[in-house]
């Protein structure tokens, strides 16, 4: 299989690569209020990305995001005082890809809507067993976090939307990736053909979870004060869904712009409008999800072949109906 | 020594015994056929022997080592490649595409120009060449279940397992799958094949076995079951 150069394919990477180097001098001249918004993006970006990682190709959707941004948030919450951000990020990611790794060997066996009703219960448990630890043991609501500055949690936030990207991108052309969809595309005949089908989807799912665990991490650090409620929110388990589902699912431009556009309308309308800010967010998701199934993605091709199409017909060269 | 032997295996869906305690052997270089009333337990036969379901009792050794209990994807690795009567190809990909999926799996450490190698030499097995850059979905049925045993080919199975490949075939397909079947065989690889065709079975099968509510009513080589009188009433019903 020899490299070759695709324009279509390939200029996306550099756009990609070159708006994450321009983010990095964001700082210089960025107020407060644009790093948290850009922060935010960027976790919205990570995790939507890393999401469609695993279910974009195997079909198997995931509710179990707000766990393990929650394992996240809690891994900063129990050592900010004593670890720098790295490591709480390192932990963060670690306890979430060993949680999605327990899970995933016990309930990747389930298929199709009870693997999504599993994993949906799976955060409520969590959430569960922290408030009871909170209540019952240590008597004490919720945990403080140290702040590491706006700045540095801009650059962590940063490094992980690289490393993501580096993540999605290798693994997309990579036997392991192929295998991913494999599964996705017939499982019974990917392990017919010698797939190692449980670990392959054990690995991709906790693969994910992890990168989630590790921008939970960060997350944490900016909020000063987090609690099970907080920190396991459903709300982190529906957002990468929905923003794959908006910016478009099975490509890759998709997921990082549903990401974009998703954290600027929603910073937009709680400040603008924050009495029905809920209701205008909802409305825009149904009408994305009714006219465009494909998400952006997915109409802006729909467009350029529009385009296409019409430029072939005056030439007179439209085949289409024959 | 026979390449594949089981012994006495059973399988039971709640009550209802699908297989029960059934011997079947094959033997290296030969096509052995399997017959039967629909529901009577071929299908099932292939999903333990490859690994897809668990035997309830009973053994299944290939080449000397015991399969039973394996993995589907261990099972693979060994030489045993299946195809599935409702083509399962991959169909977001293009023909090529699924055929190298099976190349690169199929056998543990497979380099990918060692792969892509398998690719060209299986579609050009298969006669499926001309249609490599064409989507599944895009393709003839008939196509399509070539594409399937192109799949198992490429894991360089020693044993396949062929399940109604004829299934819905215009005669000239069935008169091609046949040819298809017959040099499979010719290069080496061992083949059982469910088949409802009678023409197929008959004409190029060295042995049949037959399957009736699960157990092993008949064994021999075509003329001798279709002489066979149990095998004639299940399948004609008592006269």
């Amino acid at each position: 299989m020899i490299y070759k150069f695709n324009f279509r394919k390939d200029v996306q990477y550099i756009v990609v690569a070159a708006v994450v180097i321009f983010f990095a001098f964001v700082p210089l001249f960025g107020s407060t209020y644009t790093l948290t918004l850009s922060s935010t993006i960027m976790m919205y970006i990570v995790m939507s990305l890393s999401w469609s990682m695993f279910s974009g190709p195997t079909g198997y959707i995931s509710l179990a995001s707000g766990a393990f941004v929650g394992l996240g948030f809690y891994a900063s919450g129990f050592l900010s005082s004593s670890l720098p951000l790295p490591m709480l990020m390192l932990v963060g990611g670690l306890v979430s890809f060993a949680l999605a790794a327990i899970i995933g060997a016990v309930t990747l066996r389930l298929r199709g809507v009870y693997f999504t009703i599993f994993t949906f219960c799976l955060v409520e448990l969590v959430k569960a067993v922290m408030t009871w630890y909170e209540i019952m043991i240590v008597r004490k609501r919720g945990l403080n976090v140290r702040n590491f500055g706006t700045d540095t949690a801009f650059y962590a936030m940063l490094v992980m939307v690289a490393i993501t990207l580096i993540v999605v991108v290798v693994i997309k052309q990579s036997r392991f990736g192929m295998a991913l969809t494999g599964i996705g595309e017939s499982e019974d005949a990917a392990s017919h053909i010698g797939i190692h089908t449980t670990r392959t989807k054990v690995f991709g799912f906790a693969i994910s979870a992890f990168l989630m665990g590790t921008v939970g991490a960060v997350r944490a650090t900016m909020l000063h004060h987090i609690d099970p409620g907080s920190s396991f929110n459903m709300m982190f388990s529906f957002l990468p869904v929905l923003m794959c589902v908006f910016g478009g699912m099975k490509t890759f431009l998709g997921p990082i712009i549903g990401a974009a556009v998703f954290a600027i309308l929603q910073y937009s309308l709680i400040t603008e409008m924050p009495q029905i800010y809920m209701i205008i967010f909802g409305a825009i998701m149904i009408l994305a999800i009714l006219f465009m199934p494909t998400g952006i993605v997915g109409v802006y091709e729909r467009v350029i072949n529009r385009i296409k199409k019409g430029k072939s017909k005056k030439g007179g060269t439209d085949d289409a109906n024959a | 020594m026979p390449m594949l032997e089981a012994t006495g295996i059973s399988k039971a869906f709640g009550g209802l015994a699908a297989v029960s305690k059934v011997d079947i052997s094959v033997n290296e270089g030969e096509i052995l056929g399997l017959i039967g009333p629909n529901g009577a337990g071929k299908t099932t036969l292939f999903n333990l022997i490859s690994g897809a379901i668990q035997m309830d009792s009973g053994t299944a050794v290939f080449e000397g080592k015991r399969i039973s209990g394996m993995k589907p994807y261990q099972i693979c690795r060994l030489g045993i490649g299946r195809s599935f009567q409702a083509a399962k190809n991959f169909d977001g990909m293009p023909v090529h595409q699924n055929v190298l999926m099976g190349a690169l799996f199929g056998k543990k450490g497979q380099s990918a120009a060692n792969a892509s190698k398998i690719v060209d030499e299986v579609l050009d097995f298969v006669n499926l060449n001309e249609l490599r850059d064409k989507m599944v979905h895009d393709i003839p049925l008939a196509s399509q279940k070539r594409l399937e045993v192109a799949r198992a080919l490429a894991t360089r199975p020693k044993l396949l397992l062929l399940d109604e490949m004829m299934a819905g075939l215009n005669p000239s397909e069935v008169g091609e799958a046949m040819e298809l079947v017959t040099k499979i065989r010719d290069s080496g690889i061992t083949i059982i094949m469910i088949e409802h065709v009678m023409k197929a079975i008959m004409k190029i099968c060295d042995r049949i076995v037959v399957l009736h509510h699960g157990a092993k009513i008949a064994e021999g080589a075509p003329q001798e079951i279709a002489a066979n009188k149990t095998v004639i009433e299940v399948y004609l019903g008592e006269c």
